[in-house]
């Protein structure tokens, strides 16, 4: 009678597959288009949010009246608002991201260049991130189970908070001491001849900080999937150790471990940013903030557009693996 | 530099989101050692830069003769090549970097905060649409918002400031906008409300004092946050402009030069370093400290309870002076013993707290990390628990079924993966062989679409079908002894006669022997034959199931727990 065996209420049962799915789709493109909205939204208003005449700026300090008048027509600056609008959201819709002039050139020529470099360091750090996180931070777990291992526990605690804590550029900094100055085993910057090679540092700079980050959330959800009454069923079957973290810990610690990579790796285009600059690679991040540095503004709102529809196509890549991982995702219930 | 900074926001989000009644009573601040830490190296390093830097400020700037010149006991960190003292520099930069971290914090905070709080005051429409406006601007990379801005006010100290701050609000008032949503659906708030308490009041009076904890944390990642973020921005050239400098700057223009004057980003490294990582110790200590979750048990590993006395008993359950401990030595369970025969069904009474699971747990050896089980004689099925049983061994002997509250099946697995387990890892069973044996069993417990439920996911079927499934996994080992701790006990009542009618029919047919833990006096008599009562570790009455049913109680506590019965019966 006095068992505080408290009912915990029901989830919603029977979740048709096929609906699920649908209705699940529908909310994840919403948010997308809501993303990309926003995303032509805010680069078209950088240039009239400009304080003072952006043309002027834009041309530099010793341009002459006619080169400001270029400029400004080239901005659109004397047309009105709202035309400008409806030509910039034209232009988009058929590809056309404007003319950068700083480099003569169409910005979308330059955005696809420098794609696959940005592209190509964030998969590459994340993966480096989830082959080295997931299995790190459940091991530690499962060693420091119910407060064993003590030093253990407590190493990897401060090991992983201080490492999480160095800014990407910062890590890129000491490797490129590390690796480069001292050792002259790595590239200290881009190198057109070796890629792959000089991809390795910016890689590990991007990456270090995340896989302290993630590991210390798979160990913390092990800790509390451990404790869990299906457990207790599986260890109640005699499965074995490796058996159940497979099984039964992996899958349960996959949604959070998903939720925040989809984190980190949006995060990872921000990182991008500076760490692509410590490195001269020549991604979308040094583009940006070269183009901010020269007051491109077409190639800025280029730029800023392409990195924040690649993080609200990548946020939703996440959702969608979630939603295969776990099906209650997808019935829209927060888990 | 936004992907550390981020996800402390997101962890007291999720772990603050729903504060406990009794939070707005201030609750003592836990102190951990990462709080500890944070405080001393951000408070020493704040307090050293700041006091240096009215010291021997002026060194940064004054130009000399001794250009470029390598680490002495003058230039502790050598000079630059305008002869500028590189420790004083730093120091400088570092002071520079402080306060405007620290002013990027306040404005985003206040900013933030209100935003996040007035969108819950707002009409319902206005409300959902800054909340998925809000969630949307979440979504974009921190730092890129900052460069975004950055593009649009140009370089500069209170350019980069308010960039930074700006670039941070988002997070902050998604934060504020989530606690208060968890509030203001609380009663006291809804009291508050309808008795028309102005909506300012509301907010400074109700929701902001709740959410003291969570709003702290995140004004440490915010702080840590806007001093990363500036310094990345200064880094690349997009933030404080020379002559003016802060860290970011500092290493930026050592950084050309690494090879031939590495000691040059030493400084700035530091200081960023020193800084972030106190910051970082903080706002994990801070969540620490408010997350209940963290706190550990201090438990150490059990032993395995070694020798046993040979028993005369030929039961195929025997249980002799079992006593079960913390590893301190506190005595949970003393003196148990018991026997249950063939077929019998023995139930176990007692409050929670009684020792009855801790004994069964014993006999499944599953006890908790921490505590130790010893006994003269423990044994079930012919296998020695007080030996050293196989997996397989334990599999085959004794099987548990357990309360169900929805939570004892993998929800990740479907249930025909979960349910044969046992079979395809103990008796090498094929994956349909396997299959076809469930099903069947399945049925044998009235499940009138076996193959539905083994596609099901655990949470599209109900408690009952849950409980009938977990006695269905159970039998495929064909277990001496079934340990069944309360297993109706969440249940409503009709799924819960089920339930029994299945476990009395189990043991008809099969003869197995089944230990039947409950609180519940009423049940226990509908299906046992023997009944155990226990109290405070130990057994204090053992009763025939007549007995019981007649009332011939003799313990005054069976005699208490007799007479709740009646009230439970009116109840369900």
């Amino acid at each position: 009678m006095t068992d505080t065996t408290e009912l915990t209420p029901p989830r919603p049962r029977r979740v048709r597959a096929g609906s699920s799915w649908t209705g699940f789709a529908l909310r994840r493109l919403g948010g997308l288009a809501g993303t990309v909205v926003i995303a032509v939204v805010v680069t078209f208003v950088i240039v009239p949010l400009i304080p003072g005449d952006p043309a002027v700026s834009a041309a530099g300090p010793d341009a002459t009246i006619d080169q400001i008048n270029r400029v400004r027509a080239e901005l659109g600056l004397d047309r009105p608002l709202y035309e400008r609008f409806f030509d910039y959201v034209g232009g988009l819709l058929q590809g056309d991201l404007g003319h950068s002039f700083s480099l003569n050139a169409p910005v979308s020529e330059v955005v696809f260049r420098r794609l696959p470099f940005t592209a190509g360091l964030s998969f590459l750090a994340l993966l480096v991130v989830l082959v080295l996180a997931v299995p790190l931070g459940m091991a530690i777990g499962a060693l420091t189970r119910g407060g064993k291992r003590r030093r253990l526990d407590s190493t990897f605690n401060y090991v992983t908070a201080v490492v999480a804590a160095i800014p990407p550029y910062v890590m890129a900094t000491l490797l490129v001491l590390l690796f480069a100055v001292t050792l002259e085993v790595l590239p200290p910057a881009y190198t057109r001849s070796q890629p792959g090679l000089s991809l390795l540092l910016p890689a590990f700079a991007l990456s270090l900080p995340s896989i302290c980050l993630i590991a210390r959330v798979v160990r913390r959800e092990t800790a509390v999937v451990l404790e869990q009454d299906f457990l207790r069923t599986a260890r109640g079957w005699r499965l074995s150790g490796l058996r159940m973290a497979l099984r039964y810990v992996l899958p349960n610690v996959l949604t959070s471990t998903l939720t925040l990579s989809g984190i980190v790796l949006v995060a990872m285009l921000g990182g991008a940013i500076s760490v692509e600059t410590v490195f001269g690679w020549p991604g979308l991040g040094l583009g940006v903030v070269n183009a901010v540095a020269t007051k491109d503004y077409p190639l800025v709102q280029g730029i800023v557009l392409i990195l924040a529809v690649l993080s609200a196509l990548m946020t939703m890549a996440v959702d969608v693996l979630l939603g295969i991982v776990d099906p209650r995702v997808r019935g829209g219930q927060h888990v | 530099m936004s992907d550390r900074a981020t996800v402390p926001e997101v962890r007291s989000a999720s772990s603050a989101a729903v504060p406990d009644a009794g939070s707005a009573k201030a609750r003592r601040l836990r102190w951990n050692p990462a709080l500890i830490a944070g405080v001393v190296l951000l408070g020493g390093t704040g307090l050293t830069v700041l006091i240096a830097s009215l010291v021997i400020g002026d060194g940064a700037a004054r130009l000399s003769a001794d250009i470029a010149q390598p680490a002495s006991g003058e230039h502790w960190l050598g000079t630059d090549y305008f002869g500028r003292d590189q420790l004083a520099r730093a120091l400088v930069g570092a002071e520079a970097s402080l306060i405007m971290a620290l002013a990027a914090t306040v404005i985003s905070m206040s900013i933030g905060v209100l935003a996040g709080a007035a969108v819950w005051t707002a009409p319902r429409r206005v409300r959902e649409l800054a909340l998925r406006f809000v969630e949307i601007t979440v979504s974009y990379p921190e730092l890129l918002v900052a460069v975004v801005l950055a593009a649009i006010l140009g370089a500069g100290r209170w350019q980069l400031v308010v960039a930074v701050a700006v670039a941070n609000i988002p997070a902050t008032a998604r934060l504020t906008a989530n606690l208060s949503g968890a509030l203001y659906q609380r009663d006291f708030v809804t009291t508050a409300r309808l008795s028309g308490v102005p909506r300012r009041a509301v907010i400074g009076r109700h929701l902001l004092p709740n959410m003291a904890e969570p709003l702290l944390i995140q004004v440490a990642a915010a702080f840590s946050t806007g001093l990363v973020a500036m310094s990345a921005l200064s880094f690349v050239g997009l933030g404080v402009q020379t002559p003016d400098f802060d860290l970011g700057r500092l290493l930026a223009d050592a950084l050309p030069s690494i090879y031939s004057r590495p000691l040059e980003v030493v400084g700035p490294t530091l200081l960023i370093l020193l800084l972030s990582v106190g910051a970082m110790l903080i706002g994990d200590g801070l969540a620490a400290a408010v997350d209940p979750r963290v706190r550990r048990r201090t438990t150490a590993r059990a032993e395995t309870p070694a020798g046993s006395a040979p028993g005369a008993s030929t039961a195929p359950v025997v249980v002799r002076d079992l006593a079960v401990a913390r590893a301190d030595g506190t005595p949970l369970v003393r003196g148990v013993s018991f026997e249950i025969g063939r077929g019998e069904i023995v139930g176990l009474v007692g409050e929670s707290g009684s020792g009855k699971s801790l004994t069964a747990l014993s006999l499944a050896r599953l006890l908790p990390e921490g505590l130790t089980a010893t006994a003269s004689e423990l044994r079930a099925g012919g296998i020695d628990l007080l030996g050293r049983p196989t997996r397989r061994e334990l599999a085959d002997t004794v099987a548990m079924v357990y309360q169900d509250p929805g939570t004892t099946f993998n929800p990740a697995l479907r249930m025909g993966t979960q349910l044969t387990e046992v079979l395809r890892v103990h008796r090498g069973l094929s994956k349909s062989a396997a299959r076809s044996v469930i099903t069947d069993l399945l049925a044998k417990v009235h499940i009138t679409d076996p193959e539905r439920v083994l596609r099901a996911h655990p949470y599209e079927l109900s408690g009952g079908m849950r409980q009938r499934a977990m006695i269905a996994a159970a039998l495929a080992a064909e277990p001496a002894l079934l340990v069944a701790d309360e297993p109706t006990t969440a249940l409503d009542t009709t799924v819960a006669a089920g339930i029994l009618r299945e476990l009395g029919r189990i043991r008809d047919e099969t003869g197995t022997s089944i230990l039947f833990i409950s609180h519940d006096l009423g049940v226990v008599e509908e299906l046992c034959d023997r009944v155990l009562v226990m109290k405070d570790g130990e057994i204090v009455e053992e009763l025939t199931c007549e007995a019981l049913r007649a009332g011939a109680v003799t313990a005054p506590y069976t005699r208490m727990l007799l007479d709740s019965v009646p009230r439970l019966a009116v109840r369900s």
